[in-house]
């Protein structure tokens, strides 16, 4: 349970940030679809017998470049990014029946499985969180003022597509870390709803992304307690706990702006 | 302008955007203290050719050659902020670099909103939006200013403060101001050289040179030379008569 609370922890750490990200550029699909693809690396993982962690963030990795790189020369996103994500998922799931050896748990990939979090497991999610973490701490100002606008980055001697590739490659490391925890098909929850959430009280962007990993870990506080509690399954209790803080800050935001008036 | 120290040089540079060819064989440069305008119609590869003097877009033909070090204030043309992106005006200002608040707040009182530090982007008015994007652009204590349409959506005498504005800085700095416009009959007589693009360069000089030009007249008509010579009037009140001589565009 200590573990379960650690590793959730430290997934909100990441997403929190990232998930800011996310909404400010609007690529809520993006995170989608780079989660969903990781079911075809939980596959090729299992097939070839690596780390899944290592299958999946390949199999990530790859699609977040592919979608960023389609994105870069100004295809209709929201098209490409829905043929790639669910044909992503569809593969892995075909891929997946074709392992006979292996009797594969695929709901613990699809929605997660946090209470499973081992010791190992556990360092894996935290290194990737940290690393996830660093990368967007380190190119925090060059990442900012390449997603308000990639000619003003440009004047001021930062290349976007540098900065778009940070952001890919810390996408796709906390997608492959948070698979464990809240499982393919919530990530891209757990990244838009804390950071949607705190956009009702932040006045500026560092505030959002704080905010937003508090949010996301209340969240994985509740989420777990209510999975306790209530015998429900955890990664999707941890999604509900987030919408429900969601659905408060819309009430709050609203007091507040009315309080401040 | 075919000075050895120009800040940014093109050299028979064409740019093509997918297939379609925008520009051909420009030849530009700017050196310090210059005002360069560039005109001309919607489509013309007005901003493309900002673009590809920014290093934004690469040319698919020649070279474009920036000084060492050099050092871009930028205003966009558009710069939309997602409503999801919380952004007061002083953080704003201190991207990508951090601002002191002593040099945020003599940026602001410098470009005429003093006030606006606080406050949301969100929340400002076109005409502060513009003085702002104007001040960060001043923050990074620019070689040169390079201004894509900064004055949409603002009024005439909006439009004419904005430029006397920029003069005035330039005055003060030092600095050369690459504009893109067509506010034609404002930006005319406060610039020291003018071009009129429609592809390639179709013909530059001397404001009232270009003015008078037949390429330009074939471009822009007649229609315009009214404008221009309420303009100058205008202009000559406040500064010296060298560059708009009241009633040369006639």
């Amino acid at each position: 349970m200590t573990r379960a609370l650690l590793a959730g922890l430290a997934v909100a750490a990441a997403t929190g940030p990232l998930g800011c990200f996310v909404v400010w550029r609007r690529m809520a699909y993006f995170g989608d679809a780079t989660a969903h693809a990781a079911i075809l690396g939980v596959a090729l993982a299992l097939a070839f017998q690596i780390s899944i962690f290592a299958g999946t963030l390949v199999v990530a990795l790859v699609m977040a470049m592919v979608v960023s790189t389609l994105a870069g020369r100004g295809w209709a996103m929201d098209t490409t990014l829905g043929v790639l994500a669910h044909s992503g998922l569809a593969l892995g799931l075909v891929a997946v029946s074709f392992l006979p050896t292996v009797r594969v748990d695929l709901s613990a990939f699809l929605f997660g499985d946090i209470l499973a979090v081992s010791r190992a497991d556990l360092g894996v999610i935290a290194a990737g969180s940290a690393l996830g973490v660093g990368l967007m701490g380190w190119r925090w100002a060059a990442l900012l003022t390449a997603t308000l606008n990639e000619d003003l980055a440009h004047a001021a001697g930062i290349a976007p597509g540098r900065e778009r590739m940070v952001l890919t490659l810390a996408l796709a490391v906390v997608v492959a870390v948070a698979l464990k925890v809240v499982g393919a098909l919530l990530i891209a929850a757990m990244l838009i709803i804390p950071a949607a959430a705190a956009r009702n009280f932040a006045r500026g962007p560092e505030a959002m992304a704080v905010l937003a990993v508090a949010i996301g870990a209340a969240a994985v506080y509740g989420g777990l307690q209510m999975s306790l509690w209530l015998d429900t399954p955890s990664g999707p209790s941890i999604v509900s706990v987030a919408a429900a803080g969601f659905a408060l800050s819309l009430a709050l935001g609203a007091g507040l702006r009315a309080l401040g008036r | 302008m075919s000075g050895a120290d120009a800040l940014i040089r093109a050299e028979g540079v064409s740019v093509r955007y997918r297939a379609t060819p925008v520009l051909r064989g420009i030849d530009f440069a700017i050196t310090r203290g210059e005002i360069v305008t560039v005109v001309g119609p919607n489509g013309s590869g007005k901003s493309t050719l900002l673009r590809a003097l920014l290093g934004v877009l690469p040319p698919s033909a020649g070279r474009v050659t920036r000084a060492r070090g050099l050092r871009i204030g930028y205003v966009p043309q558009r710069l939309h902020i997602d409503a999801a992106l919380p952004l007061p005006v002083r953080r704003f200002l201190s991207l990508p670099r951090r601002q002191g608040a002593s040099r945020i707040a003599a940026a602001l009182a410098r470009v005429g909103v003093p006030d606006v530090a606080g406050q949301d982007m969100g929340t400002l008015s076109g005409g502060q939006f513009q003085r702002v994007l104007l001040a960060r652009a001043l923050l990074a204590e620019p070689d040169i200013l390079v201004l894509d349409e900064p004055t949409q959506g603002l009024d005439q005498p909006g439009v004419a403060a904005f430029y006397r504005l920029i003069e005035a800085v330039r005055g003060e700095t030092g600095c050369a101001v690459l504009s893109v416009s067509h506010d034609l009959h404002v930006v005319m007589s406060a610039s020291d050289r003018v071009i009129c693009l429609n592809g390639h360069i179709c013909c530059e000089g001397a404001p009232r040179v270009v003015a008078r030009a037949p390429e330009y007249r074939a471009l822009f008509g007649l229609g315009t030379g009214g404008a221009l010579a309420l303009y100058q009037h205008d202009h000559d009140h406040s500064h010296d008569g060298a560059t708009a001589p009241s009633g040369a565009a006639r």
